[in-house]
């Protein structure tokens, strides 16, 4: 109940190649995160999996069915949009009932089924307003409810955070993390925002250009990136790029060295800069060091640290923490988890 | 001082509404009061504007020399019939191109409007020969086609331009949750668009209501609405100025009426607070 397999999944508009040849199993239950910079192919994928984008070519399995021609209500699955997209002539306990109706579910199951989703969404006060009349947290719940009384074999969730503010972003986050918890069903996720990417997910795929660079568990992306891309996609703030000069029998053309994993010495290091601007987190601070030939450098240091702007600091990192790319900006580390996770 | 000039200018400008919208109002007045003066009143070189003697002999009079009410009714039926007839197929016309668009769309929208473009006159013939061929002159059937043939362009066109405010992740979500493209149109895009489809329903009842080409060439005594009922008072026996006018505000009041109420129901923005 609930996983999806793309089988070289293809996607056109016109002579555009949106989706690249791509496979993908997720699998049943599973938190998946697709994530990406914008235009990278993620909610074209999703839209996809949906049935709202028809699949140039390749093959969308749920459940080991073929439903690459299914229409979107035949899949059995429920998406929650970015905009909420609510029914705005319809009451609250009208938008959740929609779904319910569609499929002519008896009234008394459909009172029953929406006074359970009400509750477990602290909704139940609201059930006869208008989406107009509820605030944008309140929407996206009554968005996940639609979603959820259907008792789909997935739920599709396409940035359904980012018109939220930042602190309900937060709150809204931990409720879709437990909200997965305790219905156990597979949930595929689609967002810009790494932080969010890295929290919630089981397993996080990064899109870029219309192909899949990795796929992965939050740390393994964050500990053995496959190439460039990943390094610098995941972690916050991002990884650091220092470019070697070419040398012989030598693959490695870059050095990426993640911001909390420079050491600040006195005495020696392998780069020497001037401490620029530094921001100050509270319990941490990021100081972005000048390095001649290299460029700037972002440096996490304790939130007490008395180093100051205009300080001369040494840098060096542990063997362990410098992540090589050859030429192509692919990770020559050891074991990378890119193809045998797919 | 830039206070007192733009005082100054709202002033100019204030003045300069009410004189433009008087100039365009007058003639509506002056019909208005010719219809209560007698026919001497209302051809005399020094006409008086309030300062004569009132009278409904003119209403007596038309009422009793024509069917007002036959009229009424087929002006009613052309009007409501011809709408209606177009919003049914105006509305799937508007949802494929709104959600739905090829690259021929915006060409196909031209195209429509077009026509819109061409003085009805050039096709007078043709349209004669095609209604005496099937027997639709003179009837309302004939009348709510051709109405609904030269209003489907404008229909098209403001449908199209309400459907394409609406959000498509509203109708995505439809999609998902198990709506058929009928049940979409019925229960989501209709009610959402209920403002537009007011509007255009009652922009196409007026229009149909004063158009006075086609239902004056096309009908005689069966099928005339209340424009040929008009026309009939400004022809072979001479011109009835008091008749005339006492006429032409019993044609004009009741959509005049309709717009009035209606006017309240078109503004009330639904689809506020569905997308953020």
């Amino acid at each position: 109940m609930g996983s999806i397999t793309l089988k070289q999944v293809t996607k056109n508009f016109g002579d555009v190649n949106v989706i690249r040849p791509l496979d993908l199993a997720i699998r049943d239950g599973e938190f998946i995160v697709f994530v990406g910079p914008s235009g990278c192919g993620k909610s074209t994928l999703l839209r996809m999996i949906a049935g709202l984008e028809d699949t140039s070519s390749g093959i969308i399995e749920i459940d080991g069915q073929d439903a690459t021609q299914l229409a979107p209500a035949k899949r059995g699955l429920a998406m929650v949009f970015q905009s909420y997209a609510l029914y705005p002539h319809m009451s609250v306990r009208n938008n959740i009932a929609f779904p319910l109706k569609r499929a002519k579910v008896p009234a008394a199951e459909i009172a029953q089924k929406i006074d359970a989703a009400a509750k477990m969404l602290n909704l139940t006060d609201y059930l006869d307003r208008k989406p107009g009349q509820l605030s944008g947290g309140q929407r996206q719940r009554v968005a996940i409810g639609r979603a959820i009384v259907r008792q789909p074999s997935a739920f599709l969730f396409d940035e359904p955070l980012s018109n939220l503010d930042a602190s309900l972003r937060v709150n809204m986050r931990l409720e879709i993390t437990e909200l997965h918890k305790s219905l156990g069903t597979t949930m595929v996720y689609v967002t810009h925002d790494q932080v969010e990417a890295m929290t919630m997910a089981d397993r996080i795929a990064v899109f870029n250009g219309g192909v899949i660079e990795q796929v992965g568990t939050p740390l393994e992306l964050y500990k053995q990136p496959v190439n460039k891309f990943v390094a610098g996609f995941i972690g916050s703030p991002k990884m650091n790029f220092i470019e070697v000069e070419a040398q012989a029998n030598q693959l490695t053309r870059t050095l990426g060295v993640r911001p909390e994993h420079f050491k600040i010495n006195e005495d020696a290091g392998m780069w020497t800069g001037k401490v620029g601007v530094i921001e100050h987190l509270g319990s941490e601070s990021f100081l972005h060091v000048h390095v001649d030939g290299i460029g700037t450098l972002t440096v996490k240091a304790d939130g007490d640290s008395p180093i100051r702007s205009g300080d001369q600091i040494r840098l060096s990192a542990a063997d362990d923490k410098i992540h090589k790319f050859d030429a192509a900006g692919n990770s020559l580390n050891a074991t990378p988890v890119a193809a045998s996770q797919v | 001082m830039s206070t007192n000039a733009s005082f100054r200018s709202k002033v100019f400008y204030t003045a300069l509404a009410w004189l433009i919208s008087g100039l365009i109002f007058f003639p509506i007045l002056w019909t208005f009061i010719t219809s209560f003066k007698t026919e001497a009143e209302a051809i005399s070189a020094t006409p008086s504007l309030f300062m004569f003697e009132w009278t409904l002999q003119n209403y007596s009079d038309v009422l009793a020399r024509s069917p007002y009410f036959d009229h009424f009714i087929n002006s009613v039926v052309i009007a409501l019939g011809s709408s209606v007839v177009g919003l049914l197929i105006a509305i799937p016309a508007a949802w494929s191109m709104a959600f739905v668009p090829t690259k021929r769309t915006k060409n196909l929208l031209m195209w429509m409007l077009s026509t819109k473009m061409l003085p009805p006159v050039g096709v007078l013939i043709p349209i004669y020969l095609l209604f005496r061929d099937f027997s639709l002159l003179d009837t309302k059937l004939g009348l709510v086609i051709v109405m609904t043939l030269i209003n489907l362009p404008i229909m098209v066109w403001m449908l199209y331009t309400y459907f394409r405010e609406i959000p498509h992740e509203i109708l995505e979500a439809a999609r998902m949750d198990g709506a058929s493209i009928t049940e979409e149109i019925f229960h989501v895009l209709l009610p959402i668009a209920l403002p537009g489809i007011a509007s255009t329903l009652l922009l196409n009842v007026i229009l149909a209501w004063n158009e006075a080409f086609w239902t004056l060439i096309l009908s005689a005594a069966n099928a005339a609405p209340l424009t040929a009922f008009i026309a009939s008072y400004s022809s072979p026996e001479g011109l009835f100025y008091a008749k005339l006018s006492a006429a032409s505000v019993m044609a004009i009041v009741p959509i005049l009426i309709l717009g009035w109420f209606s006017q309240k129901q078109l503004v009330r923005g639904l689809s506020f607070g569905a997308v953020k």
